[in-house]
């Protein structure tokens, strides 16, 4: 019987990383991913044009020299709103995965170990939400809070944490039952030093590979909302906000949408690009 | 043993759809303002009768007391905004139109995504797989506004192949059931391939091989069946959301359905509308939920199993 605290060993980090990098698309996604975070702080600190400045003269000015990306119906230039919207998407995405994450981690790996009526009590609770309609209450909870980055994390996390817990859920009930759980159990450790020593560490690979694929919908669903009218509030500008701007005048000025509409799906891409790399590279099957 | 299952869904049924209504009721009424709060001030004596019209000068209980007795004999209650408008009649109107539409999206999502996904499982690791792949991450990356708007430029506008708005003839349903369609049958894809290519792997497929089927007689009687089980649990989720109506959709297209009521009502805080339709959506929502562990549990005799062991209940 093995009673140490199984694998965390660097050598599986070690393997995993290493399949990882063997694999193209999810090392596009990586990449993707870096440049757009490394521009999106160093691009609005160091660009001239600023993203709430108007200039009437050069509205709807298509994409040149000057603005390269062209600019919107009060003359603002859509590359430097660009990035600026990229720190307010991805902000939003990584805070309430990570929000998603912590919730769901702890619900989920403190249900099963409690098991019994507990765990069949808090899983009933986490199917009630899940019924709830869950654009639905994002909607409803954007107009209880009022407008806001943070009311839109809030609303995402509100059923965003789900789909966590149930994932760390079954992961902590196939852990429990292996020999160096079940030694701690029997030497009296406490149910935290159990969470935090034995189960979380080795559920690392499944709650990465959630929080990446988690963060594409959080994303989704701030463009979506702000695209609803429902998002962040002028001058500030959010991908989706750009995109529903942008669509009214489609037929003239196609530039206002196609800009925006790109940097979402080519972020969400390389979130789910990612995500399936690192499912793949982290499968227990090749452990 | 089948009846204690299935009475054990259907009493969580009714128990999550009246905690529900009671959340829902509950959360619009703590949002500040009502809808008589408007620009131009109304005259007190105005508001006092509009207040009892609509019952409002109750007590919160009595209000929900009323608005539980309402939902129990199907009535969800007048709009606020609109004279003459119930909860009802928009419904009536509305979820014909959404679930026509929702449904041709569904049935569209199911035969692409389960194409795919049998395609790239059976063509692992070679040129098809790749392909329908990518067009699977594809479809999961882009907005559903995006595909919208992208298929109506260059549709509608550009070639004028299909209307480029309204509602009326089948020509009408295409491109916006296409723009639905896109995120489930690429997340269809993926779950059937993943499972496929595990049920691929078993013995019985290796018999199946060495007795010489072809490669479709070998989906069609031993993988397609072994493999759905889990696109199953999700189309139940799926086609309660397709059918009640896509926000963006639908305003991108002008589409009478429930999700532009559900904008409209949002935008003036018409309560009864808000609660009515969500309740509503919930409704379908958990009837589709409840039907999809049934049906579950009649496919996968390891359910009944678990069910009589009390492994879960």
């Amino acid at each position: 019987m093995n009673f140490r605290s199984q694998p965390i060993s660097d050598s599986y980090f070690k393997e995993s990383w290493k399949r990882l990098k063997s694999k193209k698309l999810p090392m596009l996604g990586l990449y993707i991913l870096l440049s757009l975070i490394l521009c999106s702080i160093f691009i609005p600190l160091f660009s001239s044009l600023s993203y709430y400045e108007t200039n009437l003269g050069m509205k709807n000015t298509p994409p040149n020299q000057e603005f390269f990306f062209g600019t919107d119906d009060l003359g603002r230039s859509i590359f430097s709103r660009i990035w600026w919207g990229a720190r307010i998407s991805l902000f939003v995405g990584i805070t309430a995965a990570i929000i998603d994450m912590i919730i769901g981690v702890i619900y989920g790996s403190f249900a099963a170990l409690s098991g019994g009526r507990t765990e069949e009590v808090m899983m009933r609770i986490a199917d009630t939400f899940h019924s709830l309609p869950y654009l639905l209450m994002v909607i409803l909870l954007t107009v209880v809070m009022g407008q806001g980055i943070i009311t839109i994390i809030l609303a995402i996390t509100l059923t965003g944490w789900i789909n966590m817990a149930r994932i760390t859920r079954a992961e902590t009930l196939k852990l429990k039952e292996q020999d160096f759980v079940q030694a701690a159990l029997s030497l009296g450790a406490s149910t935290r030093r159990i969470l935090f020593v034995h189960i979380i560490p080795n559920c690392f690979g499944t709650i990465l590979t959630t929080v990446t694929l988690t963060i594409p919908s959080a994303i989704f669903t701030e463009s979506f909302l702000s695209f609803l009218g429902l998002g962040v509030q002028a001058p500030v500008a959010s991908w989706g906000t750009m995109a529903s701007n942008g669509l009214a005048a489609l037929t003239y000025y196609p530039w206002r949408l196609f800009f925006p509409a790109t940097f979402i799906s080519i972020t969400m891409l390389a979130f789910n690009l990612l995500g399936n790399g690192l499912r793949d590279a982290f499968d227990p099957r090749f452990r | 043993m089948v009846y204690t299952y299935i009475l054990k869904k259907i009493l969580f049924f009714a128990l999550t759809l009246f905690t529900i209504v009671t959340l829902t009721f509950f959360l619009m009424k703590s949002i500040p303002g009502d809808p008589f709060t408007q620009e131009q001030a109304i005259p007190e004596e105005i508001l006092k009768s509009l207040y009892e019209h609509y019952g409002l000068d109750k007590p919160l209980y009595i209000q929900y007391i009323k608005y539980i007795k309402g939902f129990l004999t199907l009535d969800l209650g007048p709009s606020f905004i609109y004279e003459g408008r119930t909860t009802n009649k928009i419904i009536a109107e509305g979820f014909p139109i959404s679930a026509t539409l929702g449904f041709l999206a569904f049935i569209l999502a199911i035969f692409w995504g389960v194409f795919w996904g049998s395609i790239a499982a059976f063509y692992k690791g070679r040129f098809l797989d790749h392909f329908g792949m990518i067009l699977a991450v594809g479809g999961m990356s882009v907005p559903s506004f995006i595909t919208a708007t992208i298929l109506q430029y260059v549709f509608a506008i550009k070639w004028g192949i299909f209307p480029i708005a309204r509602w009326g003839s089948f020509s009408h349903m295409v491109l916006p059931s296409i723009a639905l369609a896109s995120f489930p049958s690429a997340f269809i894809a993926k779950m059937t391939r993943e499972s496929m290519v595990e049920v691929l792997q078993k013995e019985y497929i290796l018999t199946a091989r060495a007795k010489g089927l072809s490669k479709f007689q070998i989906w069609k009687n031993h993988v397609l069946k072994n493999s759905l089980l889990p696109v199953i649990s999700y189309l139940g989720t799926l086609f309660a959301s397709i059918t009640t109506g896509s926000f963006i959709v639908e305003k991108i297209y002008g589409i009478p359905g429930l999700g532009g009521w559900m904008v409209s009502s949002i935008a003036n805080r018409d309560y009864t509308i808000i609660t009515g339709l969500t309740i509503f959506y919930s409704f379908i929502l958990l009837v589709s939920i409840t039907m999809t562990d049934i049906i579950y549990f009649f496919l996968d005799p390891r359910i009944k199993d678990r069910f009589q062991n009390h492994e879960f209940s």
